[in-house]
C-alpha cells in the first residue's frame, strides 16, 4: 500500500507534462479542437473529460479481474458511455447554455481516444489507486491543453478572456481563430513551439553532459 | 423534398465537412493520410460503416429508444462497435489485401468520432431514413475527400525540402488548417447554411 501511495504523485505528474495526451500523444483531437473557441468551453470540456476518465478508470481497474479479455473493449466502452451519459445530463442541468453550445461534443467524449487508451493501457492492469492517479494526471493534462488552446483562440478571435474584453474597442478580432481553421492552426503552432522547446532543451542537456564529462580532466 | 436532400448532401460533403469543420475523424485523418491509396481505401471503409450506422441509428431511434431515451449513447456505441466488428470479419475473409492495408485503422473506426457523430447529428437534426442515408453517404464522401486531399499534399510534401522542425504532426495540423480555411469558401453555396 505504501509503495502504491508513493507512486501516486509520479503517476499523476507524467500525464500533465511528459506524456500530455494532447501535445505529446496527440490523442483526443476531436473534442480538443471542436469546442475550444473560448476558455469557458475549454474548462467545461476538460472537466467533463477528467470526470469520465477518473470514474471509468476506477470502475475498470476495480473490475479488471472479472472482465473476460475477449469482450474487454466492448465492456470498457459501455462503462465509458455510462459515465458520459451521467456527465451529459449533469451539464444539461447545471450549465444549460454551455451544454447547448457543444451538445454533440459532450456525447462524443465516449470516443475520445484518450479514455479508451488509458483504460486499455493502464487501468486494465494496475490497482485502483494508481489508475485513479493516472486518470487524474491525464485528465489534468488534457484540461490544461483545452484551456491553453481555448485561451489563445478566444483572445485572438473574440478579443476577450472569459468573456471580458482585453484589448479595448480598437481591436479588430481575428474571426478566423474562433472558426474551425483556427483550431488546426493554433494547435499546429503550439506543437511547433513545443518541438522547438524540446530541441532547445535536449541541446542544453547535451552541452551540460559534455561539460560534466570534460570537468574531471 | 429533393431540394432538401440536395442541401443535406452538399452541406455534409462540402460546407460542413465532417473532418475540416467539425473535427470528426481526425485520428485516421492524421494517421493514415501518408499514402494516397490507403487513404482512399479507408475512405471507402468509413463510408460503408457510416451507411450501416445511419440505418441502425434510424432503427434504434424509431423502435427502441422511444421507450428509453437515456440509453441512446450506450445503444449507439454498441451497435456501431458490433457493426465494425462485422465489417472487419467480412473484409478479412473477402479482401485480405485490403485488410492488411487498413491494419489497425479498421478496428479503430469504432473510436472514430465521425461514426458516433453521425448518429448524434442525425438524431439531433431529426433526419428520417432517406435523409439519414443521404447524410451518411455525403459525410462518408466528405471524409474521403478530406483524407485524399490531405494524403496528396503529404505525398508531395515528402519530396520537398521542409524545415526539420516542421516535419510530422505540426505540419499536418497547419496543412489541415489551410485546407479547412479553403473549405470555408463553400459556405456561400445555397445562400449560406
Amino acid at each position: 500500500m505504501s509503495s502504491a501511495s508513493g507512486r501516486f504523485l509520479p503517476e499523476m505528474a507524467k500525464g500533465i507534462l511528459r506524456e500530455n495526451p494532447t501535445f505529446v500523444q496527440v490523442l483526443g483531437m476531436c473534442p480538443a479542437l471542436a469546442v475550444t473557441n473560448s476558455v469557458l468551453n475549454g474548462i467545461v470540456m476538460g472537466a467533463a473529460t477528467t470526470f469520465v476518465l477518473v470514474m471509468s478508470s476506477l470502475m475498470i481497474s476495480a473490475l479488471r479481474k472479472l472482465i473476460p479479455s475477449q469482450v474487454r473493449i466492448s465492456t470498457y466502452v459501455v462503462v465509458i458511455a455510462t459515465f458520459v451519459t451521467v456527465a451529459d445530463f449533469t451539464l444539461q442541468a447545471m450549465l444549460p447554455a454551455a451544454h447547448h453550445e457543444m451538445a454533440a461534443f459532450i456525447s462524443l467524449i465516449v470516443v475520445n481516444c484518450v479514455i479508451l487508451g488509458r483504460a486499455e493501457a493502464f487501468a486494465s492492469r494496475n490497482p485502483v489507486l494508481l489508475s485513479i492517479a493516472d486518470a487524474l494526471g491525464m485528465g489534468l493534462g488534457f484540461s490544461l491543453a483545452m484551456v491553453l488552446i481555448g485561451g489563445i483562440r478566444e483572445v485572438l478571435g473574440s478579443g476577450s478572456f472569459f468573456g471580458i474584453p482585453v484589448f479595448g474597442p480598437g481591436f479588430e478580432p481575428w474571426v478566423v481563430m474562433v472558426l474551425p481553421p483556427g483550431g488546426f492552426l493554433v494547435l499546429g503552432v503550439l506543437l511547433l513551439a513545443l518541438a522547438k522547446f524540446a530541441e532547445l532543451r535536449s541541446r542544453a542537456e547535451e552541452q551540460r553532459s559534455r561539460a560534466a564529462g570534460e570537468e574531471p580532466r | 423534398m429533393s431540394a432538401t436532400l440536395l442541401t443535406i448532401f452538399f452541406s455534409a460533403l462540402l460546407i460542413n465537412n465532417f473532418t475540416l469543420s467539425y473535427f470528426l475523424g481526425l485520428c485516421p485523418f492524421f494517421g493514415v493520410s501518408g499514402r494516397l491509396q490507403t487513404a482512399f481505401r479507408l475512405g471507402i471503409a468509413n463510408t460503408f460503416v457510416l451507411i450501416i450506422t445511419s440505418f441502425a441509428t434510424w432503427a434504434l431511434n424509431t423502435y427502441v429508444l422511444v421507450h428509453a431515451p437515456y440509453l441512446s449513447l450506450i445503444a449507439y456505441i454498441l451497435v456501431i462497435a458490433s457493426t465494425v466488428q462485422f465489417v472487419e470479419m467480412v473484409i478479412k475473409k473477402t479482401l485480405p489485401a485490403l485488410f492488411r492495408a487498413l491494419g489497425i485503422y479498421l478496428p479503430l473506426i469504432t473510436t472514430n468520432c465521425a461514426i458516433l457523430g453521425l448518429a448524434l447529428f442525425q438524431t439531433s437534426r431529426g433526419y428520417g431514413l432517406i435523409e439519414g442515408l443521404v447524410f451518411a453517404v455525403a459525410s462518408g464522401l466528405g471524409l474521403m475527400l478530406a483524407l485524399v486531399l490531405m494524403a496528396g499534399i503529404r505525398e508531395e510534401a515528402e519530396l520537398s525540402n521542409v524545415p526539420r522542425l516542421l516535419r510530422g504532426t505540426a505540419m499536418s495540423f497547419l496543412i489541415a488548417g489551410i485546407l479547412s480555411l479553403a473549405f470555408m469558401g463553400f459556405a456561400g453555396l445555397f445562400g449560406g447554411s
